[in-house]
């Protein structure tokens, strides 16, 4: 199952050219025995891969990753050294999850922990039904990122597209571009220093050096808390 | 769920490779798309005065020899390249007058396509099975535009898979579905088209091609689609001279280019782009929602 290891016998390679993704996963979700990195060679746009890790090891990705990547990650760091397809980090718990490319749709759906990091943009739905997690994207967010995203923070460093935080509950969002336009009940509201500590503090998490004065927060006005009756669809 | 694959080959040196680049693309895309799969792929248009049909008949014992020499006493001496239950016929007779022959005299032989530089496959079967059957990996030409499907609205049918043509050289993939497939077939039906499968992909390819044919660019036909068209898409479409992609404004079906200085190539995952020479550095992205993005040979 192992491939190789190496000399310190805590680093791991797995080369699907000639392992299964089933093989990588059933390692990573074995008994370690101490290991503590995990390299993926030749992952060629592979699904699942590294998916619902629950320990505190180093999984680097070397290449493009397909679905799924790193869904459910709790405690787990797992790096993609290229560009990540729908759903990367989806569900995360905890950890750190890092695309050094792009992420494609649904990036950090529904993450309730944790840190994504996308250096370069994310598509449609990044962060949608976030529940607690936080994400920093390098580049721009497709439309409709994060629609009902209940708590957590996301960080967009670039613009971001139509409909951005539709129907946002608690979650708080830090935008340094361009809003191409705001969903139903979201705003933009003033920076506050809690605002400015949390923008710092998670662009020194993914080593970003943009001043936190240049970001804007958007956050829910409330106003879809509440059945109105009168407001007729009109929201 | 479907799978689409293109190729455009900027290094015409890589011609004669184009089908083999391309089989490890479409066996790629096999989970997407395993019921039934095509392909039709461009090459250095006919003379000017002839036109290429690309013809299928679903008896395996098809004696197409007979066809041959039907055509020959009553239509032209066009050559003909036979290969199994699959026939190009290249030919000087018009193609409405080819196509009204074959529906009156072998009605159990479809057009699959027409023009002067597209042959077509489809078939039921894995793309494997499919590629294997007609010999895909030895295609050559300029550029392709390659389909694998699950299908979900229609039967599993060699009419229903992809690609859909209409008129000639123009050919278009799908990965989604349309909701109002009914009301833009009785749409076009009104204006002369004439529809030959039940999938809802045939409405979109025979839209745009009418949009064409009235003088319109393929972005201008495009932005009608948009307002036209209830339902989700990537469309991968292919002309003499083209390839062109684009996704609906909601973005829910996949598409990755990764274009280099030799080739464009278009998949709905890097999965099916991994093998092609060069890719670790080509310029790999995906294609911004309600964008037409187009390569010219």
């Amino acid at each position: 199952m192992v491939s190789v290891m190496a000399a310190a016998a805590l680093r791991v390679v797995f080369d699907l050219a000639h392992q299964s993704v089933r093989e990588l996963n059933q390692f990573l979700h074995g008994e370690l025995g101490g290991v503590q990195e995990v390299l993926v060679k030749n992952p060629d746009g592979a699904h699942s891969l590294a998916v619902g890790l629950n320990a505190p090891l180093r999984v680097d990705i070397g290449g493009h990753a397909g679905y799924y990547a790193a869904g459910m990650n709790q405690s787990a760091t797992v790096v993609v050294h290229g560009n990540a397809g729908p759903g990367v980090a989806e569900n995360m718990m905890s950890g750190r999850v890092e695309v050094s490319g792009f992420a494609s749709g649904g990036a950090g759906a529904s993450a309730h922990g944790g840190l994504l990091i996308i250096r370069g943009d994310a598509g449609l739905r990044c962060g949608i039904s976030l529940k607690g997690g936080d994400i920093v994207v390098g580049g721009e967010v497709g439309s409709f990122s994060a629609f009902m995203a209940q708590a957590g923070r996301m960080v967009i460093c670039g613009d971001a597209g139509d409909g951005l935080g539709d129907s946002l509950y608690e979650a708080v969002l830090y935008v340094r571009g361009q809003i191409r336009s705001l969903g139903a009940d979201a705003r933009i509201e003033a920076m506050g220093e809690r605002d400015h500590a949390a923008v710092r503090e998670l662009l020194g998490a993914a080593g970003l050096l943009h001043p936190s004065s240049e970001f804007k927060r958007v956050a829910s006005a409330r106003s879809l808390y509440h059945w109105n009756a009168d407001a007729g669809q009109t929201y | 769920m479907c799978g689409i694959v293109g190729l455009l080959l900027k290094n015409s040196a890589l011609r004669s490779r184009l089908g083999e680049l391309m089989v490890p693309m479409l066996i790629g895309m096999t989970e997407r798309g395993p019921d039934s799969s095509g392909m039709a792929v461009f090459a250095d248009a006919v003379a000017a005065d002839r036109r290429k049909l690309s013809l299928y008949c679903a008896q395996p014992q098809f004696e197409w020899r007979q066809f041959e020499g039907d055509w020959t006493a009553q239509l032209d001496a066009a050559a003909f390249d036979i290969n199994a239950n699959h026939c190009i016929v290249t030919t000087a007779t018009d193609p409405t007058r080819a196509r009204a022959w074959i529906a009156s005299e072998y009605p159990a032989v479809q057009v699959l396509s027409a023009g002067r530089s597209i042959d077509l496959y489809k078939d039921i079967g894995l793309p494997a099975q499919v590629a294997e059957r007609y010999g895909f990996r030895n295609l050559t030409g300029t550029h392709l535009v390659g389909h694998t499907r699950m299908a979900t609205e229609s039967a599993v049918t060699t009419e229903n898979a992809h690609p859909y043509t209409a008129g000639e050289d123009w050919c278009l993939v799908h990965n989604g579905s349309l909701a109002n497939p009914g009301s833009l077939r009785r749409k076009l039906e009104k204006l002369g088209e004439r529809f030959e499968s039940d999938c809802d992909t045939e409405g979109a390819c025979r839209y745009l091609h009418w949009r064409l044919s009235c003088g319109e660019s393929l972005e201008q036909a495009i932005e009608h689609a948009f307002s036209d068209f209830d339902g989700f898409f990537t469309f991968l479409m292919g002309t003499r001279d083209k390839l062109a992609l684009v996704r609906d404004p909601f973005a829910c079906k996949p598409a990755v280019v990764a274009e280099t200085d030799e080739y464009v190539a278009i998949a709905s995952e890097f999965r099916s782009l991994a093998h092609l020479p060069g890719v670790k550095h080509a310029s790999v992205f995906e294609p911004k929602p309600a964008q037409v993005y187009s390569w010219s040979v």
